[in-house]
């Protein structure tokens, strides 16, 4: 089997497995179904071991597949780049995947969808991998928009819910807005380099530099800005930053195994890839990289405020994830794209892993998702319990957790970063650092801590949450431990949530991990400066335990011990006291009011107006009826004359010889 | 050499002739299976079409030249190019579809439902080929005769309306176009189309050829302001009609624009140009606000349509060969995602006897089958990659991102608006908990039901997933317009 073969079975392994499931699976049974579909992802797995070994070998591949479609001078092809970028988000995707496909066999045991979950989540790795070995923007438009159609489907995977197929079509059309903005970048790439392959693209991105487009009369816009802007659009709505957010936090709607593997680990992760992948684009323009600066900040700091307030254990998680994914934003805009690769791969780990954990939970409280009816679930469920504790350590950022070498990372690129933005991105990030400390470990206390609440409300599935499962709901008996399908997935992903930082941290960010697919000019090279203080992992993190990010970080998980562990009356004290704040966090900014209001009323009134006056009255009834009726009005006038009297029509004869004696006399 | 041509045109007509003679009420399967064996024959003969195409040259081919009316030099001259091929070939499937369509759901006068279809194919085919003005003249009106019918015999309770609207309508056009043809015939004493290419023209005469021809074809296509026919058409016409007024009848306006308009005034056309890119505009933006309004079904799914249409008028006058390719290639996959969805609404009402969206809710619960496929179809009406809706849209709004920004800025709107009326209309339709009891009793799709809209869903996907095949046919023809289009005639 040659590389290409490989490459090729990467993502027709899982698309096969998922086309199968989907088509036959009622008929294939659930057992044959699970396994189909499992070792397509897993092969795809080895598979994409085996790529990156290779690639790190230094075989780079650069080539089409097929033909998609030509049209005059160029063609659009399907294609695999496979560099040490993609080769690490092959990775990341299908070690996910497949940590989630296993879970899901447990979590989804009792679901009447079954086979067409598996066939969904199957559908959905195809197509992430098609995304992130596009070598064309053509193909990664297909991913883009193949990952949010499987997205869509996830979403609303429990259709009877009003609350879930309200969020899918919102996060279809959110994600829509952004793809608005992504084919306009599309769009200008090929109106000025005449191509959409990534290579002859990125090759000529320094000679266009300089280029200037006039969208309006008099103004002069530096084509770079305007093409990465439009891209980082496309990113805003995929990935989820302010303020085409809104998506994310309903997408909690869809089962939990999704949850993890879409709306955290991998689908939200593409905006990120993408734009590190157009580093040779975003680094010709300052406007846009600051720009991505300012969005990622806000992003990061404003959503994890967010996530003190909220009382659902998926969705603590779920705005967590937004405001990290604003880090790696933040990341990118500063240049420091190996940084957001780097931490894009640890927060995919951990992040899973406190998904997963969170659906281990739900699970054991038959499908109540409410913390305040949880508590004390560490003496139940001790795996569950330790993997969540080193997701939330590695999610703190404490060292030496994965996450604290990806987010200090960041940190220090930002300290270090010129660009326009960077003091309020270093403010953000730092105070971030606090928050998300403070909310990960008050979910932790409140769900594994404290006294057990959950018998006080052991209504039968008062909350339920996941229908098809009310069987067990009803013998609430105390919480148990989950299956091995559920804890193995979660002791496999809490191994890379330890180790993975301090493992890739020097290759991967001041190594030669990503070669060439990074391109970061001279003036921005902020980790090219951090190099320079790099003195190995384990200085790196001596480095950090006397620096502010982690004392930050203790601080916020002692304020979540006081609040919630030793004087739990307290918070609703200070919710009370700053009642405003509290309002303003609880609506969510008033983001979904005014979207509601604003954009789907007005959409409305918008369409309404158009249809009722619009067609209604001015096109059929003023112009076509009324050309109608005026026809029956002339024919009424014109009968008149018809009269049939003598008299009439000899008036009417000397009245016309008159006027022409008159028109005649007068000329 | 086997006249191809003329046999996708008469072998429809011949069928359809044959099933009005021997059918009777009373063995209404026999006329059935008469209509199926003509519609299957009459796609067959169109294969070689396809299948014998040259692709290196924009010469018209499988030409037929006969002399029919030598005194004012008209003739029966046949023949295709990478442009209107395809379009015989869509039109043939659809009447093999329409006419399965219709198997049960038609019980009343059954051989002249079918009868109609047949010979409405065959008018349609010869649209698509004809190379003399009157000969065209002939069979675009003709076609309205079985159009009318079946909207008027076999619709709603509003069709007589409806029927006089579309009838009215598309009339007040094409009588422009007799004296704009007939002008050309003076000047150039020919009715040869090819012909009218190449003979001059001052401005003062193309403007008005201009407007005449722009009436009839833009009624069809149809585009804003006159547009409104389509919807009252579509809400009245059986599920048949409505699958080819959909897939078929709207292409025919298109089409006069790259065989008439375009080449024969290339200079009005230019000067004209933002003109029609404005109305193709407010037809994609207006008319997609107009299509989130609707609570009828077959409304939303007209308004979609001339939204849709929008993007062929835009792509054309963009006068590049990606628009071009572009809005041909979205007149093709129109008509296998409109005549879907029209099916899909077919097969609901069927049940249902309602195209009211507020009857509906819960679908899903009781259809699982059904749903899959409409899903399939709706997300292809909103131009998701992979599916054939993708193909036009995305070449289009490039080559006008490339023509200019803020053309491809308005043209982009549709991604969402696209996904906002069909995906919101899905939500209400298919999604949630079973509605009513009317809901809770459907039953999913048969086997015939089944393969209809597979057959159909092969296309829309294989079209996504490779359109090479569909686009390479129109390379050098497009190249060719696109030269013509070029050379001012003054």
């Amino acid at each position: 089997m040659t590389m290409r073969d490989l490459y090729l079975l990467v993502p027709l392994a899982p698309l096969a497995a998922s086309v199968v499931v989907g088509l036959f699976g009622p008929k294939l049974g659930r057992r044959l179904s699970h396994w189909l579909c499992i070792v397509g992802v897993a092969v795809s797995f080895l598979a994409s071991i085996a790529i990156a070994r290779d690639v790190h070998a230094g075989h780079v591949f650069n080539g089409d597949v097929y033909t998609w479609l030509a049209s005059g001078s160029f063609k659009m092809a399907v294609g695999f780049l496979i560099d040490p970028l993609t080769a690490t988000m092959l990775i990341v995707v299908t070690f996910v995947s497949l940590m989630v496909h296993v879970y899901t066999v447990g979590y989804m045991a009792d679901d009447p969808g079954y086979t067409r979950f598996f066939s969904y989540i199957s559908l959905f790795t195809f197509s992430m991998l098609m995304l992130v070995m596009s070598n064309n923007f053509m193909q990664l438009f297909f991913g883009w928009e193949a990952v949010g159609l499987v997205s869509y489907l996830l979403i609303g995977f429990w259709f009877e819910r009003p609350t879930a197929i309200y969020a899918n079509l919102k996060a279809f059309l959110a994600n829509r807005v952004g793809d608005f903005g992504f084919v306009l970048g599309i769009g200008l790439v090929l109106a000025y380099f005449g191509s959409l392959d990534y290579a002859p693209v990125f090759a000529r991105a320094g000679s266009m530099a300089a280029t200037t487009i006039s969208p309006w009369g008099g103004t002069e816009w530096s084509l770079m800005t305007a093409i990465c802007i439009c891209l980082f659009i496309g990113a805003m709505g995929k990935s989820a930053q302010v303020p085409l957010h809104v998506w994310l936090p309903d997408s909690m709607e869809g089962p939990t195994p999704i949850s993890a593997l879409i709306h955290a680990a991998t689908m939200v992760t593409a905006g990120i890839f993408m734009v590190a992948r157009m580093s040779p684009l975003f680094e010709w323009s300052e406007t846009a990289l600051s720009f991505v600066t300012v969005i990622g900040a806000t992003t990061a700091l404003f959503m994890a405020f967010l996530g003190i307030v909220q009382n659902d254990i998926k969705r603590v998680v779920a705005y967590s994830t937004l405001s990290q994914l604003g880090y790696m934003t933040v990341a990118l805009g500063v240049s420091a794209y190996s940084a957001a690769i780097f931490h894009l791969m640890t927060h995919a780990f951990f992040k899973a892993l406190l998904f997963l954990g969170a659906g281990s939970v739900i699970i054991a409280m038959h499908h109540e998702q409410d913390l305040r009816r949880m508590g004390g679930l560490r003496r139940y469920m001790p795996i569950t319990y330790v993997t969540a504790v080193v997701g939330s350590l590695a999610l703190a950022g404490i060292p030496p957790f994965a996450g604290f070498y990806s987010k200090d990372a960041i940190i220090e690129a930002v300290a270090l970063s010129h660009v326009g933005g960077h003091r309020y991105a270093y403010f953000a990030v730092m105070a971030g650092v606090f928050v998300t400390a403070f909310y990960s470990f008050r979910m932790l206390f409140l769900a594994f801590h404290g006294e057990e609440r959950f018998r006080a409300h052991a209504a039968p599935n008062a909350h339920g949450h996941d229908p098809g499962h009310d069987a067990h709901a009803h013998d609430a008996g105390p919480p148990r431990e989950s299956p091995w399908v559920i804890t193995v997935p979660l002791v496999l992903l809490a191994i890379p949530s330890v180790f993975a930082g301090w493992a890739f941290v020097q290759p991967m960010l001041f190594g030669d991990w990503f070669g060439n697919s990074i391109f970061v000019r001279e003036p921005h090279a902020v980790l090219g400066e951090l190099k320079s203080e790099w003195h190995g992992p384990l200085a790196f993190a001596l480095h950090g335990l006397a620096s502010a990010p982690f004392w930050l970080a203790i601080a916020g998980i002692a304020t979540a011990a006081y609040l919630y562990l030793v004087n739990p009356a307290m918070p609703a004290r200070i919710a009370a006291r700053f009642r405003a704040i509290d309002a303003l966090l609880d609506n969510k900014y008033y983001f979904d009011r005014f979207n509601d209001w604003f954009f789907a009323g007005g959409a409305r009134w918008l369409g309404n107006f158009a249809s009722n006056y619009g067609d209604r009255t001015i096109i059929d009834g003023w112009v076509v009826n009324g050309s109608a009726r005026l026809v029956g009005m002339a024919s009424r006038a014109f009968r008149r004359i018809q009269s049939g009297f003598v008299y009439h029509y000899a008036f009417m004869m000397i009245v016309g010889v008159f006027g022409l004696l008159y028109w005649w006399g007068v000329r | 050499m086997t006249p191809y041509l003329s046999l996708s045109i008469w072998v429809p007509i011949v069928a359809g002739l044959a099933v009005l003679v021997v059918g009777r009420d009373r063995d209404a399967a026999f006329a059935r299976w008469i209509a199926l064996a003509g519609a299957v024959a009459g796609f067959l003969v169109t294969i070689p079409l396809y299948a014998h195409f040259d692709t290196s040259t924009s010469a018209m081919q499988f030409v037929e030249y006969a002399s029919w009316i030598p005194r004012f030099g008209i003739h029966y001259h046949l023949g295709v190019d990478g442009i209107s091929v395809l379009f015989i070939l869509l039109n043939s499937l659809m009447t093999v579809l329409v006419v399965w369509a219709g198997w049960e759901v038609i019980t009343t006068r059954v051989a002249q439902y079918m009868a109609a279809f047949l010979i409405m194919s065959g008018l349609v085919n010869g649209v698509f080929c004809a190379l003399d003005g009157i000969l065209f003249y002939v069979y675009f009106e003709a076609m309205l005769i079985p159009m009318y019918l079946i909207i008027g015999v076999w619709g709603g309770p509003n069709r007589v309306y409806a029927a006089m609207k579309f009838f009215l309508y598309t009339l007040l056009g094409s009588l422009l176009m007799l004296v704009a043809l007939i002008y050309l015939y003076s000047v150039s004493e020919s009715f040869e189309i090819l012909q009218w290419y190449k003979v001059p023209l001052e401005m003062g005469a193309q403007i008005p050829l201009w407007i005449a021809f722009f009436l009839a074809f833009a009624v069809k296509v149809p585009m804003w302001p006159v547009h409104t026919w389509l919807p009252d058409a579509h809400v009245e016409a059986p599920t048949g009609g409505s699958v080819v007024l959909a897939a078929i009848t709207l292409k025919i306006g298109a089409y006069g624009f790259v065989r008439f308009i375009l080449p024969i005034l290339p200079d009005a056309s230019r000067l004209l140009s933002g003109f029609v890119i404005a109305l193709s505009l407010i037809a994609v933006i207006y008319i997609g606000f107009v299509a989130l309004a609707q609570s009828d079904m077959k409304k939303l799914i007209a308004y979609s349509s001339i939204s849709h249409m929008g993007f062929v008028t835009l792509g054309f006058f963009l006068y590049s060969q990606l628009g071009v390719e572009g809005a041909l290639a979205q007149m093709l996959s129109h008509g296998f995602v409109s005549a879907a969805m029209f099916l899909c609404v077919g097969v609901m009402y069927d049940r249902m006897h309602s195209r009211r969206i507020a009857d509906y809710g819960g679908v899903v619960n009781t259809m699982p089958k059904f749903a899959a496929f409409m899903m399939l179809f709706a997300m292809a009406n909103a131009g998701l990659p992979g599916t054939s809706g993708f193909v036009g849209e995305f070449l289009v709004i490039l080559a006008a991102v490339k023509a200019n920004f803020w053309l491809g800025f308005a043209a982009a709107v549709t991604l969402i608006l696209g996904a906002a009326y069909t995906l919101w209309m899905y939500k209400r339709v298919i999604f949630g908990p079973v509605a009513n009891v009317n809901v809770a009793k459907l039953t999913d799709i048969g086997r015939r039901e089944f393969w209809l809209l597979a057959v159909l869903a092969v296309a829309v996907l294989g079209m996504g997933i490779w359109p090479r095949p569909f686009i390479d046919v129109m390379h050098v023809s497009v190249a060719d317009l696109l030269q013509t289009v070029a050379r001012s005639k003054l």
